[in-house]
């Protein structure tokens, strides 16, 4: 391969390109770039005051401070639990592991409205989960606990697998040596392993996040949907659409977008910085 | 290997030996049982939970629930959604991995991370941006009045949603594994006088079925599956624009529990039957996955 950078292509004996890079700039340009747009346009068209008195009304930043809230109090559950879980799966060896480890990515393969129903039914007063837990004064369903209950089960596969890789990567060399030098396991553990593990844990918690500022169907049956109370920033923008408000549904949508990408963003500086630290080490 | 065993080993200090690198076992049972309490508690009981509701009144009541009209006309939209949005998105995925693995281009990685865009868009955005075109009040929506066609609230709106929701899992899919197994064996076959489309029907399929299929199957679970973008573009219209997780929502907002959970159970099924798949060839793809990366790292690299 001769590097020739200043052309926009390099030549290959290969046919196709012309065909299969149309189609592929044509249908991403029509289906998701044109429309996404067209929110941009739609937004950016309301100019700035408007905007804002759109985005600054208390029942709007009531449900972004929810979505937010809630959203991280389930991804720090998922750090914590997704962690233990990866460690479990990959390291230990325990009858029905393989099954235990394809039940992880339930929460993507289940559609989110049989676990919106699934939860509030278990978590409800009269559940199965929520009557046990009533009995000690806490109630989950129709509140921000129960919200982050649906965060948390959707939340976790993310962690999980992001982690699950990293653990595999990690040289048992490193803590033999740690070992050798009089570390107990659990000095390994907090010195040697989980320095070079926490940029795909922060990862993992960082794609929870954004999954959980945006989860719809999963949360708008256990949360009670109260403005101000328990309605969530995506459930908003429905009902301002069923008023016909679509600029209002805009602005909300953008400042979501925004959030989602900000945080894709840092996923990908993060993946990357972690594969270099595992390079290094 | 034959160095270290050639070192004559230390004899153990105590008579039972404690591995440096793991845990004692008492923890480790502890970590595992944790673990699978935490699994059970989060994902088992919901899932049991689904089945055990749908079937609460009886098979009898099961049977109703599932084959009365307006869940018949649910399930077969889901189907009809599910069989254009899939073949597209496959189509797509594998021309945008055919662009992306086979072919050195400035901007790819741009092109790759616009490709994954729709997976960071919340399903609600993702409704949005199109009834912001078709809707009533939107871009296009006076023209299409005009002339009697219904995007929004129409089957239209709910296939252009799943299109979109679905958008990255094929191409996703194949472009790690068409990468890794680069462009040797294409350019032998186009050496040896193949064109594109014998190319590709015989030397690039045969190669990536397994992670094809992957894809596939993905996309389709979701397909069937989503809730949040269909139900902003659907407008709920029973029998005609309801799909099997809007026709669950329908049915529990009346409290019509039971037939809810009926619907609900066919989704897990597809759910369970999807995760199956998805082990097995998950497997499979690993291994085409690794010959492809020992195969390169054995050839001589530029």
């Amino acid at each position: 391969m001769t590097p020739m950078r200043m052309q926009w292509k390099q030549p290959s004996v290969l046919p196709g390109f012309g065909l299969t890079m149309g189609l592929t700039l044509t249908y991403l340009s029509l289906l998701v770039l044109i429309p996404l747009g067209a929110l941009g346009l739609r937004a950016s068209g309301m100019g700035w005051g408007e905007f804002w008195a759109a985005v600054s009304d208390p029942r709007v930043v009531a449900s972004y401070r929810l979505s937010l809230a809630t959203a991280l109090a389930a991804a720090a559950v998922n750090a914590v639990f997704g962690l233990l879980v990866a460690w479990v799966l990959v390291r230990y060896r325990f009858p029905g592991k393989r099954l235990v480890d394809a039940m992880v990515d339930l929460p993507f393969a289940l559609p989110t409205a049989v676990s919106g129903i699934t939860l509030t039914t278990l978590y409800a007063k009269t559940g199965w989960i929520g009557a046990w837990l009533d009995k000690v004064g806490i109630s989950v369903a129709y509140t921000p606990v129960g919200i982050t209950v649906a965060l948390v089960f959707i939340g976790l596969p993310f962690v999980v697998r992001t982690l699950q890789p990293a653990l595999e990567d990690l040289e048992r060399e490193t803590e033999e040596a740690a070992a050798s030098l009089g570390a107990n396991r659990w000095q390994t553990f907090r010195r040697v392993l989980f320095p070079s593990i926490w940029p795909a844990l922060l990862a993992g918690f960082a794609m929870a996040l954004a999954r959980g500022l945006g989860e719809y169907g999963s949360v708008v049956f256990i949360s009670g949907n109260l403005p101000m109370k328990t309605e969530i920033a995506p459930l908003l923008i429905v009902s301002k659409l069923e008023q016909y408000d679509y600029a209002g549904a805009c602005a909300i949508a953008v400042v979501l977008l925004a959030a989602s990408f900000a945080l894709l963003l840092s996923i990908n500086v993060l993946q990357g910085w972690s594969r270099r630290y595992q390079i290094t080490t | 290997m034959s160095e270290a065993a050639a070192i004559p080993r230390a004899a153990p200090l105590r008579a039972r030996p404690v591995r440096a690198t793991t845990e004692p076992a008492a923890v480790r049972w502890l970590l595992i049982g944790a673990a699978l309490g935490f699994l059970g508690l989060f994902l088992v009981v919901p899932l049991v939970a689904v089945f055990l509701q749908a079937v609460q009144g009886g098979l009898r009541l099961y049977w109703a629930s599932i084959t009365e009209p307006a869940a018949r006309a649910a399930i077969r939209l889901t189907l009809w959604t599910a069989l254009i949005a899939v073949p597209v998105n496959t189509v797509f995925g594998v021309a945008a991995a055919w662009a992306i693995a086979k072919f050195e281009f400035r901007g790819k990685q741009v092109l790759t991370t616009l490709i994954d865009l729709p997976f960071s868009v919340s399903p609600v955005v993702s409704g949005l941006v199109f009834v912001l075109l078709f809707g009533r009040n939107g871009w296009l929506g006076p023209w299409l009045e005009a002339h009697h066609l219904r995007i929004i609230f129409a089957v239209p709106g709910i296939v252009l949603a799943t299109l979109f929701v679905t958008f990255p899992f094929v191409a996703r899919e194949l472009i790690p594994l068409m990468q890794a197994q680069g462009t040797e064996e294409e350019e032998a076959a186009r050496v040896l006088g193949a064109g594109g489309w014998q190319i590709f029907w015989r030397v690039t399929l045969p190669n990536i079925k397994w992670g094809l299929l992957y894809g596939i199957i993905l996309a389709n679970g979701r397909a069937m599956g989503e809730f949040g973008a269909v139900s902003v573009v659907s407008g709920h219209i029973r029998g005609h624009t309801n799909t099997m997780p809007l026709h669950v929502e329908i049915l529990y907002n009346e409290y019509n529990v039971t037939a809810a959970f009926a619907v609900a159970s066919l989704l897990a099924m597809l759910a369970l039957v999807t995760l199956a798949l998805k082990s097995v060839l998950q497997w499979k793809v690993a291994r085409d996955l690794a010959a492809a990366t020992a195969q390169s790292s054995k050839g001589p690299r530029p």
